[in-house]
């Protein structure tokens, strides 16, 4: 049949864009692209106004993306992928990417921000009090704008003065009472004693500036009297250096972002983000303070992993020979019960079964050995045997689920011409049963042993990867039962003052690298990729 | 029953156990191993005292638990139900789309770089989120700076969050499905002059639309059982879900209290388990759907 030439175009356009568009249709989608455009203008203003330039950027090239994609009549697949990508660009690849950077930088919680930031943290960080004085009676108060003000009446002289935050030092006339503290008045309102026991966290942190004293300012530390300060490290913009004026010492800035001491091998505490090459690596590789606990904790995640796939595939694989009986009567009912631990959700696993291997109440202590006190979670060893029992428990049900689908997957004929040929019930398991199952399960396998890899939540929820190890010479302590992820989420999180966000992700650069590989390999065998090139 | 059926009975008693009745012996076993923590729960969701020292399982009746679990306003239980459900609902409904969107185009659409993609979608599941976790905690620590909704301890940032992993989740199981609809469908429809967008809502969609309301209550389950991004987004009282919230009654030595937790774990599981049981064939389909299959 021939086709007219309009035809072609009709059909060539389908892929394209299709025919023609329902006046509903086209409505609805200027109604949802006018309002995503809206919803950006009014992010785009607040960028522009908090002079966020990089922000402003990113977001215009999105809405000219998603502008062009919608408004032009083809690139189809466009459309319906790019709600997906853009998501996967800014939390999958992004995260990949920055990961991936700061992996080769010092950033943590001491070098969190930029020099600058640094710079900034360190001038307010060491101060001393001037002995000479001055010294004043304090009234807590709220000026007009209810920012917390000082109200201050200086000892010597008997002056009175206000000053906040944004507020520097300035004289007012106030009246004192019989203990020489000023009373609030004219635009500022008392704090009262409750109230100022709610906010003492504020009242001690405002630091009053002094007026043509930048290096000075007035604070509090019981609320009733205050007194001037001195910053003790002085900037020096020229030389880009810090001095502190107590004993002269001149802090310059070092590679490994710190101001170090030309002098001696003091170093101020806050540092700024550099990039520091491969020096998390080394670490990693060649750190002698590191090595043991790191070998330790390795061996450990290999031993958990591979121990949690076996010991739930040997499990779940008998159960499901065992029930695999049409003869069972009640077959359904004893599958949905068995499969109960997989369908509990593992946080509250995990800590039920921290209740039950409680050493001193838990209820396999007193309630199933009678009354034995054995420190389950307490000794490395324990713990990592009752790491194991809780991952079996949590794991087997899948096992079984997953077995008993490929049991029924295996064609009756085959174990039926087994029979015939003689083989017993142990080799038609062995020689025909296992070594198809193993063809079908191993991606799973495989899977199940990169997932116990990374079971993050298990260890990190049932033993918070204790018991410690009382090793004091790391910033981390390595406990007994740390796999790798969670020990890198400590280096990463655990500590306030002591993240370490670059050697965390350098990890787990090595980390995926080496799941990454092993997926890779699972995936070529499956069926998945035939799926795929065909 | 008559003495002849008894005499039978007898006879075969030994050879039955052998042949079936060892193997309920065996499942029977199972169970109790499986469903044993979750009695003992249970157990200690009615203790009164709130110690988890009772050597008897069921020992003592009460449901003071259940009613004190919603009086305390320092840890507002309800709140955290409320919260979990709401986030995860979201979370799975427009993630659910997004990936069936995105399985659409690679189900019926020929593009470039399609191959790969796909091949990328399986990496990308495989990526474990534990990992980009400090960048995560970055993204939204920026973000909040600027749009404060978006940001650290706020739920919508939570839930963009969840959605950045959308597209990995579970793309390449609803194109699976997808590729099961005939595609003669929707050359059909293209004959009568539709639209991209009217196969897509008015076959595809409708098609496949008790198999996505299935992803979607997967993806719930999933979200709702999250500690770990969680965890490091949210940090008041009130704004915190069940799997982080109950945290409280165990984490912190002393003032455990095992009954309370017994109750709220309890409360938290019984729609999961529920969903769980009632999904069950689909989450082994899901599961295995490539691998039993060859």
């Amino acid at each position: 049949m021939a086709l007219s030439n309009s035809d072609l175009r009709k059909r060539r356009s389908y892929l394209d864009a299709a025919g023609s568009s329902s006046l509903r249709s086209t409505l609805i989608k200027i109604l949802i692209l006018g309002l995503v455009n809206a919803v950006a203008v009014f992010f785009g203003f607040i960028f522009f106004l908090q002079q966020n330039w990089g922000f402003l950027i990113g977001l215009i090239l999105l809405v000219l993306v998603v502008n062009f994609v919608y408004f032009h009549p083809r690139l189809v697949p466009a459309k319906y992928l790019v709600p997906g990508l853009i998501l996967l660009v800014f939390f999958q690849l992004y995260v990949v990417v920055f990961s991936g950077y700061i992996a080769f930088t010092n950033y943590g919680s001491a070098h969190n921000g930029s020099r600058e930031d640094a710079i900034t943290a360190i001038k307010q960080s060491a101060y001393i009090p001037l002995e000479a004085g001055p010294y004043y009676y304090l009234s807590l108060a709220r000026d007009g704008n209810g920012d917390l003000t000082f109200l201050m009446a200086e000892t010597e002289t008997g002056k009175t003065y206000a000053g906040s935050n944004q507020r520097p030092l300035t004289e007012v006339s106030l009246e004192v009472d019989e203990f020489g503290n000023p009373i609030a008045s004219g635009e500022f309102t008392a704090v009262s004693p409750e109230e100022s026991n709610t906010i003492q966290e504020e009242i001690i942190g405002l630091r009053v500036p002094v007026p043509d004293k930048p290096q000075n300012f007035i604070a509090t530390s019981d609320a009733l009297t205050a007194q001037m300060f001195e910053y003790d490290l002085v900037f020096d913009e020229a030389a880009q250096t810090f001095t502190r004026n107590s004993d002269g010492v001149v802090f310059a800035p070092a590679q490994d972002g710190f101001f170090r001491s030309t002098t001696t091998d003091e170093r101020l505490p806050t540092g700024w983000r550099v990039e520091v090459g491969l020096k998390n690596f080394e670490t990693i590789f060649l750190d002698e303070t590191l090595r043991p606990p790191l070998l330790k904790i390795i061996t450990w995640t290999f031993i958990f992993s591979i121990g949690s796939v076996v010991s739930t595939f040997i499990l779940g694989l008998a159960l499901a020979l065992l029930m695999n009986d049409s003869r069972i009567k009640g077959q359904k009912l004893y599958r949905g019960l068995i499969i109960l631990p997989y369908a509990f959700p593992v946080f509250l696993s995990a800590y039920v079964w921290r209740g039950l291997f409680d050493t001193d109440n838990g209820f396999i202590n007193m309630g199933l050995l009678g009354g034995a006190e054995v420190p389950w979670l307490e000794t490395e060893t324990l713990a990592r045997i009752a790491v194991l029992i809780v991952n079996l428990w949590l794991g087997f049900p899948y096992m079984f689920l997953i077995s008993t689908g490929a049991l029924q997957a295996i064609p009756g004929e085959l174990i039926e011409s087994a029979k015939i040929d003689g083989a017993s019930v142990w080799q038609q398991f062995s020689l025909v049963k296992l070594p198809l199952l193993l063809v079908s399960l191993a991606p799973l396998l495989i899977a199940s042993f990169a997932f116990n890899f990374n079971n993050f939540t298990l260890i990190y929820l049932l033993t918070g990867g204790g018991p410690s190890s009382g090793d004091a010479r790391l910033l981390v302590d390595p406990g007994g039962t740390d796999i790798l992820i969670t020990f890198v989420y400590k280096i990463a999180f655990a500590s306030s003052d002591g993240r370490d966000y670059g050697l965390a992700s350098a990890f787990s650069i090595l980390i995926f690298v080496l799941i990454g590989t092993l997926s890779w390999l699972s995936f070529r065998r499956t069926k998945a990729l035939e799926e795929i090139n065909a | 029953m008559s003495s002849v059926v008894m005499n039978q009975n007898k006879k075969s008693a030994w050879r039955r156990f052998k042949d079936v009745g060892w193997k309920h012996l065996v499942a029977w076993f199972a169970i109790g191993v499986a469903i044993f923590p979750i009695l003992y729960i249970l157990s200690a969701s009615f203790v009164e005292d709130g110690g988890i020292g009772e050597a008897a399982l069921f020992s003592s009746f009460t449901l003071a638990n259940y009613v004190e679990l919603f009086q305390d306003p320092s840890r507002p239980f309800g709140l955290w139900y409320w919260n979990t459900v709401y986030i995860s609902m979201i979370t799975a409904i427009v993630s659910v789309f997004i990936s069936a969107t995105a399985a659409f185009a690679f189900s019926r659409l020929r593009f470039n770089g399609r191959r790969a993609g796909l091949m990328a979608l399986l990496l990308i599941q495989m990526f474990p989120s534990i990992l980009g976790l400090v960048a995560v905690y970055g993204i939204l620590a920026t973000l909040g700076k600027t749009i404060p909704i978006l940001g650290l301890n706020s739920h919508w940032g939570l839930i963009l969050a969840y959605l950045g992993g959308a597209l990995g989740a579970g793309t390449y199981l609803i194109y699976g499905f997808f590729n099961t609809i005939p595609k003669e469908l929707d050359e059909a429809a293209k004959i009568d002059g539709a639209t991209h967008s009217q196969i897509y809502f008015g076959i595809i969609l409708r098609l496949s639309g008790p198999i996505l309301a299935v992803m979607v209550l997967l993806n719930f389950i999933g979200t709702s059982s999250d500690f770990i991004l969680a965890s490091i987004a949210l940090n008041d009282a009130e704004k915190l879900t069940l799997a982080t919230g109950l945290r409280a009654f165990v984490s912190d030595p002393y003032s455990k209290d095992w009954s309370l937790f017994g109750a709220g774990a309890i409360l938290a599981a019984l729609p999961i388990v529920i969903l769980f049981l009632f999904l069950q064939k689909y989450i082994v389909s899901g599961l295995t759907g490539g691998a039993v299959k060859g």
